[in-house]
């Protein structure tokens, strides 16, 4: 029982982290119709400046993850505008294999930024754990998950509320009949590239707090966003938390129970969890959980 | 005013759609722009509101003026800001959207004050809006969809309203309303270039009136000539004098006969 519970909530952290990801593309997703590839290098990118604010400049942990999320907003704006911007109008392919591009250019300045030591975001959690129910629980787990929901939750309420919210929707559904009502449509795009850096900054923050390091190999880690939007549905918010959270699970619980239960998978099977899911969910529902029922090409 | 002086278009560098069109809708009338399929109607709008590069189109020759201020090198929303609104032809609704959103997405240059008074204005112009403020708009009734697309454009209050063919798959019925409604709305103080197919409707509102064909202005004159003109009363109006004749002998008559010959 007291695995169950650690687990879960091991999962919910996770989950959490996978959701922010999830969001992270489905945000640039449905505004362009582009996967963004270079994500996981944004995500680095995003822990990098708020670990730098951390240790170098000494600030706070919260405020250097919200200095680390601006940063990386202007960042994905200035690579919109410059890479991007003149790609509108073509194959959604071809954009994509502009992310790709970005993604290696990203990940190689990051791995210089970083450099050889050892660097933390800096954060207050560490190992620190709390026991619920007799399970040892880690703190980390828990900001992760609530940071991450609060987090999703304002973005959400952005989008459904506000005016440049509904711009940017309408901007999704019809770009030639947003600009006839007024709406930049380019400037749409920029702030979703701001708002996906953004969270995809923020999710590189909460990735590394608790006991890893910044290094760029953890840049796989956001790749298991892939199977949380296909299962979630490439272009639903609320697909991607829901995906986020059952991925983060599995993950989770996998890694608890199959050393015991299924020991001739081998090791390390977890990892491998979520991407058993996105092949299973791409054979008996292409289009997710949330998705609208159409079929697109990635 | 609007002014379209002497346009040339052009799209993906090589196909001329329009050869030097010119017209203009002065300030609080209603003017109709008729023509047959691909004579270049939509092309007139679509450079006028700076839709051009969304389809690859270019304007090579000629100028768009609104009140002596060119609109060329402006961008879509820049002139919207301007005061020039359109309908694009098939409506163009948000379907996802709530007819609420539809507006206010309308409304999107406006203040929030416009915004509040704009929506009064429409649910008070089209209480069947008003009605189904909060349904998803993609389930109204095509001329609900109509009026929406209308009211959605005069959120941003403009000047100039372009309407591209809003009677084009409505019933019978409703294009009477739409009819009644392009009046009101012209009473109210916005100007209208009403580019239609259906040349009985689109002339029985018209101050004016330009007959385009494949690219060129075959016709100017005011639309109680329009109305009265052999060749308009036949080819857009359906009227060959007041006997029916052979549909035979209009297919060889067509083929003979040219505009402005």
């Amino acid at each position: 029982m007291d695995e169950l519970i650690s687990s879960l909530v091991r999962g919910l952290g996770l989950g959490g982290l996978y959701a922010l990801l999830g969001v992270s593309f489905v945000i640039i997703f449905r505004a362009t119709g582009v996967i963004n590839f270079a994500t996981p290098a944004l995500m680095i990118l995003g822990a990098f400046f708020t670990g730098a604010f951390g240790n170098a400049v000494g600030l706070p942990f919260w405020l250097s993850v919200l200095l680390g999320m601006a940063i990386m907003a202007i960042i994905g704006m200035i690579i919109e505008r410059v890479a991007l911007r003149p790609m509108v109008g073509r194959p959604a392919f071809s954009a994509a294999t502009v992310t790709v591009g970005i993604f290696i250019i990203l990940l190689i300045i990051s791995g210089r930024l970083i450099g050889s030591e050892l660097l933390t975001v800096n954060d207050p959690f560490g190992l620190d754990t709390v026991i619920v129910f007799g399970a040892t629980i880690f703190t980390v787990d828990i900001a992760r998950f609530i940071v991450a929901l609060v987090a999703i939750g304002i973005v959400g309420l952005f989008l459904a509320r506000s005016r440049t919210g509904l711009a940017m929707r309408a901007t999704a559904l019809d770009q030639e009949t947003s600009l006839a009502q007024g709406i930049n449509v380019g400037r749409m795009f920029g702030l979703s590239w701001g708002i996906a850096a953004a969270m995809a900054a923020l999710a590189g923050a909460l990735l590394t707090a608790g006991s890893s390091g910044i290094e760029t190999t953890v840049a796989l880690v956001a790749l298991k966003a892939l199977p949380v939007i296909i299962l979630g549905g490439l272009d639903s918010i609320k697909g991607s938390v829901v995906a986020g959270i059952i991925i983060g699970i599995a993950e989770s619980i996998t890694r608890t129970y199959q050393p015991i239960y299924a020991p001739w998978l081998g090791a390390n099977f977890d990892v491998i969890v979520p991407y058993i899911i996105m092949i299973i969910v791409l054979m008996v529902r292409p289009y997710g959980l949330f998705g609208t029922r159409e079929v697109v090409r990635v | 005013m609007l002014a379209v002086e002497n346009l040339e278009v052009v799209y993906e560098d090589v196909i001329l759609v329009l050869k030097g069109v010119s017209l203009q809708a002065p300030q609080g009338s209603i003017v109709a722009l008729l023509g047959p399929n691909g004579a270049g109607k939509t092309t007139v709008l679509r450079a006028i509101t700076g839709l051009l590069d969304v389809h690859r189109g270019r304007i090579t020759k000629g100028r768009v003026t609104l009140n002596g201020t060119e609109l060329n090198s402006l961008s879509a929303p820049q002139i919207v800001s301007a005061g020039v609104g359109q309908v694009m032809e098939g409506r163009r609704i948000f379907r996802e959207f709530t007819v609420e959103e539809n507006l206010r997405a309308g409304g999107y240059t406006a203040s929030r004050q416009q915004i509040s008074e704009g929506l009064e204005r429409s649910y008070e112009r089209f209480p069947v809006l008003a009605e189904r403020r909060k349904q998803v708009a993609g389930y109204l009734s095509g001329g609900e969809q109509q009026m929406l697309a209308i009211g959605r454009a005069l959120m941003a209050q403009p000047s100039y309203l372009l309407l591209d063919e809003p009677s084009l798959g409505v019933a019978p019925k409703i294009v009477q309303q739409l009819r009644d409604l392009i009046v009101q709305i012209n009473e109210a103080g916005t100007s209208v270039l009403l580019v239609e197919q259906n040349a009985a409707m689109a002339l029985s509102v018209a101050t004016h009136g330009y007959v385009l064909e494949t690219g060129r202005i075959v016709m100017d004159k005011p639309a109680a000539q329009l109305r009265e003109d052999d060749d308009v009363r036949e080819f857009y109006l359906g009227l060959h004098g007041n006997e029916r004749g052979s549909l035979r002998d209009v297919k060889q008559y067509r083929r003979r006969k040219r505009w402005l010959s």
